[in-house]
């Protein structure tokens, strides 16, 4: 009997050591383990030992036994770990093909700057009014503090669907929209498109522009700056400051030209700053007397400022571009760079 | 603006470098766009003296040996000028010298003779006889005999100088002049103005039979005459013809010069009439007479109309006023007497003759800008003065002043200190505020409270107009605009902002095309008749009735759009021929709809979401998802219409966009036709695959749920069947579905996953497999309950469409 164990305990280790895949172990599950299996004949011929040699033999196969099952889990555990090495080898894929997902577009660096320049100063209280784009020539001009024949109509060129009817050249006509509807504190921004027939590497005939008055009591050009310089940091980074120079807008006395100092070079001068140091980005004054008395409000009780970006020029020196018809163009190529 | 530096000099003492200028011009407002050294084009030539000059035999040159002193006594340059001889002073370019225009000179051989160099013309150094006498000389330049060798040539020959091209703002025309920016640099320097001398003296000699009438007040406020006589012609003096020429402007004769010199020099255009040729010796400033005719001093013939200003004499017009004089009364060498005007004309008239005709002059340019008739005066005075100081004629005592009647001092006001730096924000001290005024010319007197002030402007200031502002702008640009210290609205009040609603659905629908693969374009708001010609766009189509720009610059753009599809077609061609072969792209943006025509009030401005997809990954059912998106986005539902009378759209494949059942915009394929004549290469064009879509903005949104509202989640998951629907071809699966959810309140969901054609079904049919979802409430369905719907919708079909279960 302990012979026959050990033929078995041979044949065992001989059959498992040949399984490779479910169906031998199947095979080697029926020969050795099954009801009729070896192992189970084993306990059959138990009868033929000498009845005083039975118990001890009986503990001898139930451990052959387990040994036998235990050779099985071990086979089996094997077969299935190469089964899944095989699976996922079949599955394995190139992972630098392309991908697949289609990729979320994004918005133009126009919006981009717009949106940045309304978060600025929505904190700082400003509302946003969109005034009309095709205007006459009251709201464009005249109520500006630019009557017919003044030279400052010369300053722009004007393009004209009727007499008195102009698309905007300027997004200003939106403060006396402003302080028609409301009367002080006025804080708002004028953000839209506007229109002049001018067209070169600076210049598109349609360009964007945003507006910014505050009407209110006390109102003096150090607030101005003030509040320039919490724009600009917030755009360009804290070091940044502005610089106030004279200028010339019929609708504010006095005018200002504001510069920033370079935020590529600090200062120091570079070719964005043409070596000056400065940047020029905006103009701006404080509201004349005519145009607050145009709305119906007091110059002698308010005052107020304004002033006016240029949204491209911004986006232009922000981004690094160089010719402002690419903004118009709408190349994918140009337009995918402005992922924010 | 270009002004010399040696001219300001005449005016006040400059103690500063022309560069320290610039910079305290660009702090005061008067920015100096370009500071042109005149010397820089000039290097290492300087004031040579021949010692020897021996001509070389066979050839025209002469080997010379020249004394450049520190450069060097005995430098031997070769010269081919024929003018050359020994003690000449004359300029030497030197071994590694530079000449205008960038000429490199080094020494080296001549026709085989060593030359170190080379002695120069005039006209080498960029000079003419109106620079520096005799440059124009063919030869070299002599130069006095009391120039020393070695002397830089650019000291001696005036190039030793700058010009300021300085950019004037339009609310200072008083600034025009070399006058005009001498007085703000007296200014900015603190040092007295040394006004021009304008004193002369009128002889007896009178000309009765001379008049001028102004018959136009309106558009010549002020007209001064002078008649001047027994002119002298002749060249003008060597200072006055340098001036000219370095603000680029050849000499004439005296008579002629001074006209031009006084417009340089005071900003006033001057006009000389050759008094032989007035008919009558008659002056009339009038309006001209329709289709009345003028040869200009240049020889240009003019046709005018009443909106022109003429100067006539007792028959025709002698000048167009304030652009050029007539060729008829011209100053000639000839000239014995002469009438000087001086001017005052109404800028905008004078604006539309110059534009009108397309005769822009530098007389023109000056009344366009603005002239104050403190000028006019001056103007007339100094050019009398000159002619007396250029001894060129008889200052007669026939004098006219013809004026509308305008005063003769300038604008009083009050104004208090107090007041300036409230706008300014910080407090200037009383006797700064003082001393800038009184630099800048105004008159002011202090009253005893040591606020309030009595102003006068200065008489060529037609911009102070308002008082204090204005008065706080002259002040800070003095005093300078680093003394603002930024303050944050220190005084103001609190305001809310940010934006509406209405604003921020806007933002939020640009990044519900983002998150769909769409990039945000922006396009011009203007187009032309070919655009709306490309899409196919019918005569008398809506979209037709368009605003029309009265002066467009471009043909390209002459209306403004009322749709936003032929802009986006156009960036998707323009992308496809640069190689972008795929892409989705968005605009929103206005379009222009006119109440009437012709346009005589505001037009409506309605916003529209454009849209476009191109290229091989496209299909209908991509573009439709995404405008279904755009739905869901805003909580509303997008449905389709068939559209098949979109001009522009494949009448097959396109759909009305219907939100919450109501039409409001259109998208699908771009129509055949219209692909076939893209401005596309021929092979390329029809295999495009081109989406477009438009959607009514307001329309929309006025539509979409503006309130966000919870409803509460079924307990219990809903129940799926199965059905295979056997329907002829034409059928559209969205009928099916309707009549299906018609049918049954229960069924909440279909789904189409599958459609089957083949020879077991028959020609013209298809199966269709949907998914139904039945949403059961506090309940489970029963299985019967289950069949009883499906009964239903099967028998609903089947009534409705004739349609039937797959068996």
């Amino acid at each position: 009997m302990e012979e026959k164990i050990k033929e078995l305990r041979v044949a065992i280790e001989q059959a498992g050591a040949a399984v490779t895949n479910e169906a031998e172990l199947s095979e080697f599950w029926q020969k050795f383990l099954s009801k009729n299996g070896a192992v189970a004949g084993l306990t059959k011929s138990l009868r033929d030992v000498p009845k005083e040699d039975r118990p001890a033999m009986g503990k001898t196969i139930n451990e052959f036994k387990t040994w036998a099952e235990a050779q099985y889990q071990a086979l089996s555990a094997q077969v299935e770990k190469a089964a899944l090495a095989a699976r996922n080898a079949a599955e394995t894929v190139d992972i630098t093909l392309p991908s697949k997902t289609r990729t979320t577009g994004n918005l133009h660096p126009i919006t981009l700057v717009k949106n940045e320049i309304v978060d600025v100063f929505s904190g700082m209280g400003f509302e946003i009014y969109e005034g009309p784009e095709i205007e006459d020539d009251d709201h464009n001009f005249t109520r500006l503090n630019v009557p017919k024949n003044h030279p400052a109509r010369d300053m722009q060129d004007t393009f004209y669907v009727a007499e008195d009817i102009v698309l905007r050249t300027q997004t200003s006509g939106g403060q006396i929209r402003v302080m028609d509807m409301e009367k002080p504190p006025i804080k708002v921004l004028v953000p839209g498109r506007v229109f002049r027939s001018d067209s070169d590497a600076t210049h598109s005939p349609m360009f964007h522009q945003m507006e910014g008055l505050v009407v209110d009591k006390g109102i003096t050009l150090c607030d101005l700056q003030g509040m320039l310089d919490k724009f600009v940091q917030a755009l360009f980074g804290p070091e940044v400051k502005t610089r106030l120079r004279p200028s010339y807008f019929p609708f504010t006395e006095p005018s200002v030209e504001v510069d920033v100092s370079c935020f590529e070079c600090g200062g120091k001068g570079c070719s964005l700053c043409k070596h000056t140091g400065w940047i020029e980005v905006l103009g701006a004054g404080v509201v004349h007397h005519s145009v607050l008395e145009n709305c119906g409000i007091d110059p002698k009780v308010y005052s107020g400022f304004a002033f006016g970006i240029g949204i491209e020029r911004i986006a232009m020196l922000k981004y690094g571009i160089n010719n402002i018809g690419l903004m118009f163009e709408n190349d994918l190529r140009f337009l995918k760079q402005f992922e924010d | 603006m270009k002004v010399p530096f040696s001219w300001l000099k005449q005016y006040v003492d400059i103690d500063v470098t022309a560069e320290e200028l610039e910079k305290k011009l660009f702090d005061c407002g008067f920015e100096v766009e370009e500071l042109i050294d005149l010397s820089a084009e000039i290097d290492k030539v300087v004031v040579g003296v021949v010692t020897e000059c021996v001509p070389q035999e066979g050839t025209h040159l002469h080997i010379c040996k020249v004394d450049c002193g520190e450069y060097g006594h005995d430098i031997q340059i070769s010269t081919g000028a024929p003018n050359v001889y020994e003690g000449m002073h004359t300029p030497a370019a030197l071994d590694g010298s530079t000449l205008p225009g960038g000429v490199k000179i080094k020494a080296k051989p001549l026709m085989g003779i060593e030359s170190n160099g080379m002695l120069c013309s005039g006209e080498e150094l960029g000079l003419n006889d109106d620079l520096y006498p005799g440059a124009e000389v063919y030869g070299l330049l002599d130069l006095p005999k009391d120039t020393v060798p070695g002397t830089p040539i650019q000291q001696v020959v005036g190039l030793d100088d700058y010009i300021f091209d300085i950019a004037v703002t339009s609310n200072r025309p008083d600034c025009q002049s070399v006058l005009g920016i001498a007085r703000e640099v007296a200014a900015v320097l603190g040092k007295p103005l040394k006004m021009p001398a304008i004193d002369y003296t009128e002889s007896d000699t009178t000309d009765p039979r001379l008049s001028i009438t102004v018959e136009a007040p309106d558009l010549c406020p002020r007209y001064i005459g002078h008649y001047v006589h027994n002119i002298t012609p002749g060249p003008s003096p060597r200072w006055m013809r340098r001036q000219l020429a370095l603000c680029g402007l050849r000499s004439i004769s005296n008579v002629v010069d001074i006209t031009n010199y006084v417009m340089l020099e005071i900003g006033q255009p001057m006009h000389a009439f050759d008094m032989d040729t007035l008919e009558s010796c008659q002056i009339i400033v009038r309006r001209a007479k329709d289709g009345e005719e003028i040869t200009t001093l240049d020889g240009k013939e003019f046709k005018l109309t009443p909106n022109n200003l003429v100067i006539c004499d007792g028959s025709k017009p002698v000048a167009l006023a304030g652009v050029m004089g007539g060729l008829n009364s011209e100053i000639k060498d000839t000239t014995t007497q002469l009438l000087f005007e001086s001017a005052k004309f109404a800028r905008d008239n004078i604006r539309k003759t110059a534009r009108g005709l397309g005769q822009n002059t530098d007389a023109s340019s000056h009344y366009e800008k603005g002239i104050s008739e403190y000028t006019t005066e001056l103007g007339m005075a100094r050019a009398l003065h000159l002619i007396q100081e250029l001894d060129c004629g008889e200052v007669t005592a026939t004098h006219f002043d013809c004026s509308a009647g305008a005063p003769r001092e300038g604008k009083k006001f009050t104004a208090t200190i107090s007041g300036i730096n409230a706008i300014l924000g910080i407090t200037v001290p009383t006797e700064a505020v003082l001393e800038i005024l009184r630099r800048l010319q105004f008159e002011v007197t202090l009253e005893a409270d040591g606020d309030t002030m009595q102003v006068t402007a200065p008489r060529w200031r037609e911009d102070i107009e308002i008082g204090e502002p204005d008065l706080a702008e002259e002040v800070i640009r003095e005093y300078g605009y680093d003394h603002i210290k930024p303050t944050f609205l220190k005084a103001a009040q609190v305001t809310t902002g940010g934006l509406t609603t209405v604003q921020k659905a806007r933002a939020k629908a640009k990044r519900a095309m983002c998150a769909q693969g769409f990039y945000e374009a922006e396009t011009l708001a203007f187009y032309a008749d070919a655009d709306l010609d490309m899409l196919h766009i019918a005569a008398d189509a809506p979209e037709r009735n368009v605003i029309r720009i009265l002066n467009p610059i471009s043909s390209n753009l002459t209306i403004m759009r009322t749709l936003l599809a032929p802009s986006l077609l156009n960036v998707v061609v323009d992308n496809l021929k640069k190689g972008n072969n795929d892409g989705r792209i968005f605009e929103l943006s206005n379009i222009y709809i006119p109440k009437q025509q012709p346009v005589t009030e505001l037009p409506e401005e309605r916003l529209h979401l454009g849209f476009a997809a191109w290229g091989d990954g496209e299909d209908f059912f991509a573009v439709k998802g995404a405008v279904e998106a755009l739905g869901t986005a805003f909580g509303a539902e997008m449905t389709v219409e068939r559209a098949t009378d979109v001009a522009w759209l494949h009448p097959g494949i396109a759909a009305y966009i219907l939100c919450n059942g109501e039409k409001v915009g259109v998208f699908g394929k771009l129509a055949n036709d219209v692909t076939s004549e893209l401005k596309l290469p021929k092979d390329s064009r029809s295999n495009q695959n081109i989406y477009l879509g438009e959607i009514d903005w307001p329309k929309f949104y006025d539509l979409v749920p503006k309130a966000l509202h919870y409803t509460p989640i079924p307990e219990l998951a809903p129940v799926q069947r199965d059905l295979a629907l056997v329907a002829p071809e034409e059928t559209e699966c969205g009928t099916l579905m309707a009549e299906m959810q018609r049918a049954c309140k229960q069924l909440t969901k279909v789904e189409l996953f599958d459609i089957y054609r083949g020879e077991k079904l028959g020609a013209g049919k298809k199966s269709m497999a949907f998914s139904l979802y039945f949403q059961p409430g506090d309940k489970p369905f029963a299985p019967e309950e289950i069949d009883r719907f499906v009964k239903k919708i099967l028998g609903n079909l089947k009534f409705k469409l004739g349609i039937e279960i797959r068996e």
